[in-house]
């Protein structure tokens, strides 16, 4: 069931969605959450597939706005808004409101968003690209529990790890750390065994890869030991090393598909450890809605040290932070040893 | 729930923030005895596949076969991948499929047989070599129980029973434990000779349910049901579990036990503990348990048996569009069977919460759909201020547990009938668990597997659970065998009019689900 509306407001898209329901004869559903996904046209199709297979685990209201200030200043001076209803099959489990935004109204996409929220739900906020600096005190990020972005989409992703970090409110997360849980749940599993004392690690990825550098961040972070962050040719990130007194606990993915796994005196083994689709990452992060503590230690404890190299002078150009991590990955850079630094208990 | 689990805290990766990161099972095994059968090619190997999908099983896992059926590995392998293929609910991945499979092993011979095991303890140091379970496996007996003793036996005779250093052994078995309270003794007494009883795992697979599981959360983490879950309230409580099927190829298992014991003794007492217990002090297993024989022991039987329990068999009949046969028809069963195919009985448990608080239990084959459910039926408002008339169509209140198909709680309550005379009639609102949750969430076998290769004992009955069950249901047992012979239903239907006599006597009457 789908319903187009023209110059539209909140109000008739409300009362279009009550229709829809309605219309196929499900007035009331158990959706447990809002999602506003804040795209383009470019970016709104995947999004939203991605979006709408998530919804079969957490059934939720869609909400897409799509900003379109306009190019010309006569097209800039009117305001407009367009809405698609989509209520069905064709929208996951929920239900889904696709919003165009048309010149001014593009500057306060939240006055249409409110009255749409659902009573009393959760509401998560995706930015699947360009994400504002401070999505914690962005209009629309305001209104959510959960502030969703997405490093890798960003022009400078390692840079983008820095703003994600200074910017930081409790309930941002990025999926450039959600993509890690497979490896950080393999390497936690390894640690559960046996082992003798780490001295020393090693992270090889893609370079420009946010999540390799969170993963050397983090394990900088937990471990207390030094990081090694190598550029390999990818997919992604292709192992990490970790060096105790008995030889190397290596976990190694060439393919993107399975990696194996060493550990010293025992003897190797595969794991599949596949690079996960956009909605199973969205079904991941829709889970939990409390702020991640472990996400902001890794971030911000990754912040810390970029700008300290860049002030004593071990990075390359030594130009601010962002400039600072830009320069690392291609430079094979060595995340500090860090100490003790926020273990967040 | 996860109390049991192994301290991890030494681990500097780990974090109880950290709540992205799943629990993963340490270095172990799964050894299937009985793997060519039904149960371990449905629900056994595809939630072993599903639980590597998810990426919940250790690196290195092994899954060992061992049947009479003359297989080398890689026949078991292509069996497993069939099985898989056919039944996972995960979406089948070649990498995963590879991970798994280099694990799979296959061990050929009879249950007395010695080499055999003797194979078997090879093929386990040979793993903990070529893969690194470190010794702990888990031995699943998905055979009939009258060879467990011999396997257990045989596990012992061979050392396979215990592990060396910190390693462990644990068992799984299957029910039925037992067909009364003396052979489920004996039973315990077997595999505890063998096994310590807190590496023994009882699978009652309703336990590992998810909307079970949510019995819990649904009493105790909300505030709005406990105040009225007690005799104040509550008028009773009907426990259903409906098959539309008949016994099919079981005639050989099933004639002779029939539903009470295959059914009331554990899947509907374990539904009964879990809805009427006290609020334990915490999810530990021993904490649960604990409630749970409170509850179990508080449980009193009605002193004219022949009133308050039913049995039945089911007749020819048209079912659902299909001619079916009646009980006594059905290949292999003594035209003279007194087994029960329905068993309809009414409990009450003398406590403070629920004393005079009946509770209903039934469960039968061949009925009207298939179906699991919890009921509790409150009591009617006691003044109505309306006019009379105004509530003649009204019903008890009523809160709907529905365990399964179509998982959900549903609440049963009056409403005005639009209109300009005043008019109540019942509505209900539902809460769709499985409409929107299926997607994702485990199945039964998974959740249970994994929590065998951690573990974790909370959703498994103790021994003492199944005796103390034992113990409700003999007497009714023993009554029936001198008593009369199962009432005639008609297949497709809700039961026997028996039952329906026995609630009416009750002036109650049962639901239709």
């Amino acid at each position: 069931m789908k319903i187009d509306l023209t110059d539209t407001t909140s109000a008739r898209i409300n009362t279009g969605l009550i229709d829809a329901r309605r219309a196929i004869g499900t007035p009331a559903v158990g959706m447990v959450l809002t999602l506003v996904i804040v795209t383009d046209e470019g970016s709104a199709y995947d999004a939203l597939k991605a979006a709408h297979e998530a919804s079969r685990e957490h059934p939720s209201r869609i909400l897409a706005v799509i900003k379109r200030p306009g190019r010309s200043p006569r097209e800039r001076a009117g305001a407009r808004l367009d809405a698609e209803v989509v209520v069905g099959d064709e929208a996951g489990t929920g239900e889904t409101v696709v919003l165009r935004m048309h010149g001014e109204l593009a500057n306060h996409a939240e006055s249409v968003v409110l009255p749409l929220l659902l009573p009393d739900a959760p509401v998560v906020c995706w930015w699947p690209d360009q994400a504002p600096e401070k999505a914690g005190t962005d209009p629309l990020g305001r209104l959510a529990q959960r502030r969703i972005t997405d490093a890798s989409s960003a022009e400078d992703p390692v840079g983008s790890l820095v703003v994600r970090a200074e910017g930081y409110t409790p309930g941002d997360t990025d999926l450039a750390w959600t993509r890690l849980t497979p490896w950080r749940s393999m390497l936690a599993a390894a640690l559960d065994q046996k082992h003798s004392a780490i001295t020393s690690a090693a992270v090889e990825g893609e370079a420009y890869n946010a999540s390799t550098e969170l993963l050397a961040l983090w394990l900088a972070d937990r471990l207390g030991v030094e990081v090694e962050r190598k550029v390999s040719d990818g997919p992604g990130i292709t192992a990490v090393r970790l060096f105790t007194g008995d030889g190397d606990i290596c976990l190694d993915r060439s393919d993107g598909r399975l990696a194996e796994l060493s550990v010293p005196g025992q003897p190797d083994r595969h794991v599949a450890l596949k690079r996960r689709e956009t909605a199973e990452l969205i079904a991941e992060e829709l889970r939990r809605l409390d702020p991640d503590d472990i996400y902001r230690a890794t971030v911000k404890f990754g912040v810390k040290h970029l700008v300290s190299t860049a002030r004593s002078g071990k990075g390359t150009d030594g130009g601010g932070p962002t400039a600072a991590a830009r320069a690392t990955p291609p430079a094979a850079k060595k995340a500090a040893s860090g100490g003790k630094a926020a273990t967040s208990k | 729930m996860s109390t049991e689990t192994p301290d991890r805290s030494g681990n500097p990766l780990r974090d109880p923030l950290d709540r992205r990161l799943p629990r993963i099972a340490g270095p172990s095994g799964l050894i299937i005895f009985g793997v060519t059968g039904d149960l371990s090619r449905k629900k056994l190997m595809p939630a072993v596949y599903d639980l590597a999908n998810r990426g919940l099983l250790p690196p290195g896992f092994a899954l060992v076969g061992f049947a009479r059926r003359q297989w080398e590995n890689e026949d078991f392998a292509q069996e497993v991948h069939d099985a898989v293929k056919e039944h996972a609910r995960t979406p089948f991945r070649e990498e995963v499929w590879q991970q798994l499979a280099e694990g799979c092993r296959f061990v050929q011979g009879d249950f007395d047989d010695d080499t055999a095991f003797e194979t078997l303890k090879s093929t386990i140091e040979e793993l903990d070599k070529a893969r690194g379970t470190g010794g702990n496996f888990a031995f699943y007996l998905s055979v009939p129980p009258k060879f467990f003793p011999n396997v257990v036996q045989q596990l012992k005779k061979h050392g396979l029973s215990q592990g060396t250093g910190e390693s462990w052994r644990r068992a799984v078995i299957e029910k039925p434990f037992g067909h009364d309270l003396a052979s489920a003794q004996d039973l315990n007494r077997i595999v505890h000779d063998v096994f310590p009883p807190n590496e023994v795992f009882r699978i009652d697979h309703y336990l590992g349910k998810e909307t079970v599981q949510n019995i819990l959360a649904l009493r105790f983490a909300n505030t709005m049901y406990e105040p009225i879950w007690n005799r104040s309230y509550v008028d009773h409580v009907q426990i259903t579990m409906a098959e539309d099927i008949g016994i099919g190829g079981r005639a050989g298992y099933y004639d002779g036990i029939g539903a009470a014991r295959d059914v009331i003794q554990n899947h509907l007492l374990q539904l009964l503990a879990l809805t009427a217990m006290e609020e334990p002090g915490s999810f530990h297993p021993k904490a649960l348990t604990a409630e749970k024989l409170k509850v179990l022991g508080a449980v009193q039987l009605p002193d004219d048996l022949g009133k308050h329990t039913v049995r039945g068999q089911y007749a020819h009949a048209w079912q659902g569009g299909e001619e079916v046969l009646g009980y006594l028809e059905e290949e292999g069963i003594d035209p003279k069977s007194k087994t029960d195919t329905y068993a309809a009985i009414k409990l009450e448990i003398n406590n403070r919460r629920w004393a005079g608080v009946p509770f209903y239990l039934r469960t039968g084959k061949r009925l009207g759909r298939r179906v699991t459910e919890i009921a509790v039926i409150f009591k009617r408002a006691p003044y109505l201020p309306f006019e009379s008339g105004a509530t003649e169509e009204l019903g008890q209140n009523a809160l709907v547990i529905r365990i399964q198909p179509d998982e959900g709680v549903t609440v049963r309550f009056g409403s005005k009938v639009p209109g300009t005379s005043t008019e109540v009639r019942d509505v209900t609102m539902d809460f769709a668990y499985g409409e929107s949750f299926t997607e994702s969430s485990p199945e039964a076998y998974e959740r249970l597997i994994l929590d065998v290769l951690l573990g974790d004992a909370n959703l498994f009955p103790r021994h003492q659970e199944v005796e103390l069950s034992w113990t409700i249901l003999d007497p009714i047992e023993a009554y029936w065998d001198k008593h009369g012979k199962p009432a005639q239903y008609a297949s497709g239907t809700w039961g026997p009019a028996e039952a329906d006599e026995m609630l009416a006597r009750d002036g109650r009457s049962w639901r239709r689900p």
